[in-house]
């Protein structure tokens, strides 16, 4: 038996269950866009956020890295750019045109940078992605630092928790929409190609490049929007903030827990990792670096295929027995 | 097939306890809440780890612990009515991330309860869960945030306080201050200028840049350095080169004490030796003993004032650690003012931030009233002398000491 189910077999797997799983998340999404009517309060938005951000961020970047298995650590340099480009123009321009703004400055710079990389594939591309990120930090700073001199930028927008709860959960069904329909175009099925063997993809005349950026920029797009959406949340952003690495990382944990191969699979690793940091947060706070070590350990010891490829070998499994 | 099987049961074990661990929590939770009007709810949310938690350790921390001691030995915080109520702490750690910041203090409010919270550490966190405080109608005490913006915030936030001063405020007071021992004929008019590239030292060198060209001073190096630089030597063997009257770094801690150790090595010797965030630290004094002398920085103290005596007495006898000579009084103080306003107005939020707003505090800085709900009265510039690291501007302000110009030798 195959550990990591391809995604091309993957594709085909039970109409009934991906039914059902669809009725699910729909009834989902409403309930959680009717959240903060139903006396939700503050801190239960407050940790909706947290989770919506995330799910953005997985999903954002199991759109690319999913199908074409490129681990990017560069996840942070696109949400902070987001996030920056929010800080700079949030007072002056109004907000449909900040978040096009940001949207705008990450896909150029998804272009350029992917440009120049997608050539690269396996371990070089990891290490390109992660010092990409401290790249594009170091460069803002250097900016901000030495041409506008003013480093830390206030932002003060009149955009309510509730209303980027919304953001979110809007950019949450756009990105999940999106790789929906990248699932059933030319795009995806080149991409599933390219993740199997690339080489055979350019043999088979995929133009791979071509189809890698394309799919690079449009995740950097809804990464570099989620930034946008969560900046009027801090008030100040200086380098340090909208840069944290740790999103990078945290955002890869998610995704491969989940299983980056499937559309919700992200979400499914969003959701137990979100709540349990909110769990060990709250209540061992002088632990919380140890319980998650130990956490994360666990995972990769007794999952390391994801909850969804878990769920599939019990699937699988069942399948077999029942045939017999 | 047997491996698989206890692998399953290990794996149940583990959901059955992360579950029961998860009801026990939620169990805890209403009890503690039901504590009622005997106790008084303090919270916080500072950094115990990440970038923020030196600073945390240094400053914020040991002064809340020392406070919660202090009430809770008197039997409690003294209300109108005579009765001690004393008081029950819930802290996390923000991690050093804003959007944790954010969160632990809406958790804070809406899922503990408490009464009030202090504030996180630093300018950044300060302003991220400034917001959030406004919404709920808590007083904010930002006793750490140096931000050019406060005299808007408080408009902004009617229950913000500052007490830190503004970038800007220490930049035009050290030069301003310079200005006059130039007139004196102490120092000449060469002055080199490094800064670190970060909120602090843009904000700060921003302002001496400015006010040192007003006064006609002769900036023969001006060049800042990303944060985190390891080895800063280069940079000090060239401005030792130009030989300048006056040395300035507007550094944070690790910085402050590689220049430092740098400029001994070398034999950089200005008259003015002027650096940033941690000279003012206990630790700047136990590594380098009697060549702190002479020493600038931000900050200072009266180190003569009894009342300043006694708080440093308390402090160490407590958590076993000196304060810092610069934050970590006017942490104190702020805690003094919180204490002393709902001593005269009760656990009533709304009536607390009247009150410090509009009272006069008998503090260890001595009596104070805040203007425009920031605190009026802060040492610009310190220095190191006998050991101590003494305020000498304002140098109108009583206790104000006359600085050591030039600066001691380094000694061997």
């Amino acid at each position: 038996m195959n550990a990591l189910p391809s995604p091309a077999a993957a594709g085909n797997s039970t109409g009934a269950g991906r039914l059902a799983l669809q009725a699910l998340a729909v009834a989902g999404l409403a309930l959680l866009a009717a959240l903060p009517w139903l006396g939700a309060d503050d801190y239960l938005i407050a940790v909706g956020i947290n989770i919506l951000q995330y799910g953005v961020l997985a999903t954002a970047w199991a759109l690319f890295s999913g199908p074409t298995r490129y681990v990017s650590l560069a996840t942070v340099a696109f949400f902070g750019i987001g996030a920056y480009t929010a800080a700079v123009f949030g007072e002056t321009l109004p907000w449909p045109a900040v978040l096009a703004a940001a949207l705008g400055v990450s896909l150029v710079l998804a272009l350029i940078v992917g440009l120049a990389t997608l050539r690269l594939s396996g371990v070089h591309f990891v290490i390109f992605t992660f010092g990409l990120a401290e790249l594009v930090h170091q460069l803002v700073n250097w900016y901000e630092v030495n041409v506008t001199r003013t480093l830390g930028r206030y932002l003060f927008v009149d955009i309510s928790q509730v209303q980027i709860y919304w953001q979110l959960l809007a950019l949450l069904v756009a990105v999940l929409a999106t790789g929906w329909a990248i699932r059933r175009s030319r795009l995806g099925l080149a991409l599933q190609v390219i993740g199997d063997d690339e080489v055979v993809a350019r043999h088979v005349g995929i133009d791979t490049t071509r189809a890698k950026l394309l799919l690079f920029a449009i995740s950097a797009g809804f990464i570099g929007l989620a930034g946008a959406a969560m900046a009027p949340r801090w008030t100040y952003i200086d380098p340090a903030i909208a840069f944290n690495p740790v999103i990078s990382f945290q955002v890869l944990i998610m995704a491969l827990l989940g299983g980056a191969n499937r559309l919700f699979g992200p979400l499914l690793g969003v959701l137990p990792v979100a709540l349990l940091f909110e769990l060990l947060s709250g209540s061992f706070p002088n632990h919380f670096m140890i319980l998650l070590g130990l956490v994360f350990m666990a995972i990769v010891y007794f999952i390391p295929n994801g909850l969804f490829g878990l769920l599939e070998r019990r699937r699988q499994r069942a399948g077999k027995e029942g045939g017999k | 097939m047997n491996t698989r099987r206890s692998f399953l049961r290990r794996s149940a074990l583990l959901t059955a306890s992360a579950a029961s661990l998860a009801f026990a929590t939620l169990a805890a939770g209403p009890a503690a809440a039901q504590a009622g009007p005997d106790k008084i709810r303090i919270g916080w949310a500072v950094a115990k780890t990440g970038p923020n938690a030196p600073g945390v350790a240094t400053t914020v921390l040991p002064n809340y612990k020392l406070w919660v001691e202090e009430i809770n030995a008197a039997g409690g915080i003294q209300l109108k009515s005579g009765k001690r109520v004393p008081v029950e702490v819930v802290e996390y750690d923000d991690r050093s991330s804003s959007e944790e910041a954010v969160r632990a203090i809406e958790r804070l409010v809406t899922q503990d309860k408490v009464d009030f919270i202090l504030p996180p550490w630093g300018t950044g966190t300060n302003l991220a869960v400034g917001p959030t405080f406004h919404k709920h109608g808590y007083p904010l005490l930002a006793a750490t945030a140096v931000t050019d913006r406060a005299p808007d915030l408080v408009k902004r936030w009617p229950n913000a306080f500052f007490f830190l001063g503004t970038g800007h405020g220490y930049g035009e007071a050290l030069v301003s201050y310079l200005e006059q021992e130039r007139k004196a004929g102490k120092i000449g008019t060469k002055v080199a200028m490094m800064s670190v590239a970060d909120g602090f030292g843009v904000d700060l060198g921003g302002a001496a840049r400015k006010v040192l060209a007003k006064h006609g001073f002769e900036l023969v190096y001006d060049k800042t350095y990303p944060v985190g630089t390891q080895d800063l030597s280069p940079m000090l063997n060239e401005i030792k080169g130009l030989a300048p009257d006056v040395f300035i770094a507007f550094s944070y801690p690790p910085d402050t004490l590689g220049i430092t150790d740098q400029a001994k090595v070398i034999g950089f010797n200005p008259k003015v030796f002027y650096t940033g965030v941690g000279t003012q630290f206990p630790l700047y004094k136990n590594k380098f003993g009697a060549n702190v002398d002479g020493v600038m920085s931000l900050g200072g103290i009266d180190a003569d004032d009894p009342a300043v005596q006694a708080y440093f007495r308390r402090h160490k006898e407590v958590t076993g650690q000196e304060p810092d000579r610069f934050a970590s009084p006017i942490v104190w103080v702020s805690l003094q003012m919180l204490q002393q306003a709902i001593e005269r107005v009760g656990v009533d939020r709304a009536a607390v931030s009247k009150e410090l707003a509009s009272g006069t505090f008998d503090t260890i800085l001595g009596q104070v009233k805040l203007v425009d709900r920031q605190w009026p009265k802060l040492w610009w510039v310190g220095q190191w002398q006998d050991g101590e690291f003494r305020g000498i501007a304002p140098t109108d302000r009583a206790g104000a000491r006359p600085a050591v110009i030039p600066k001691p030798a380094w000694k061997p």
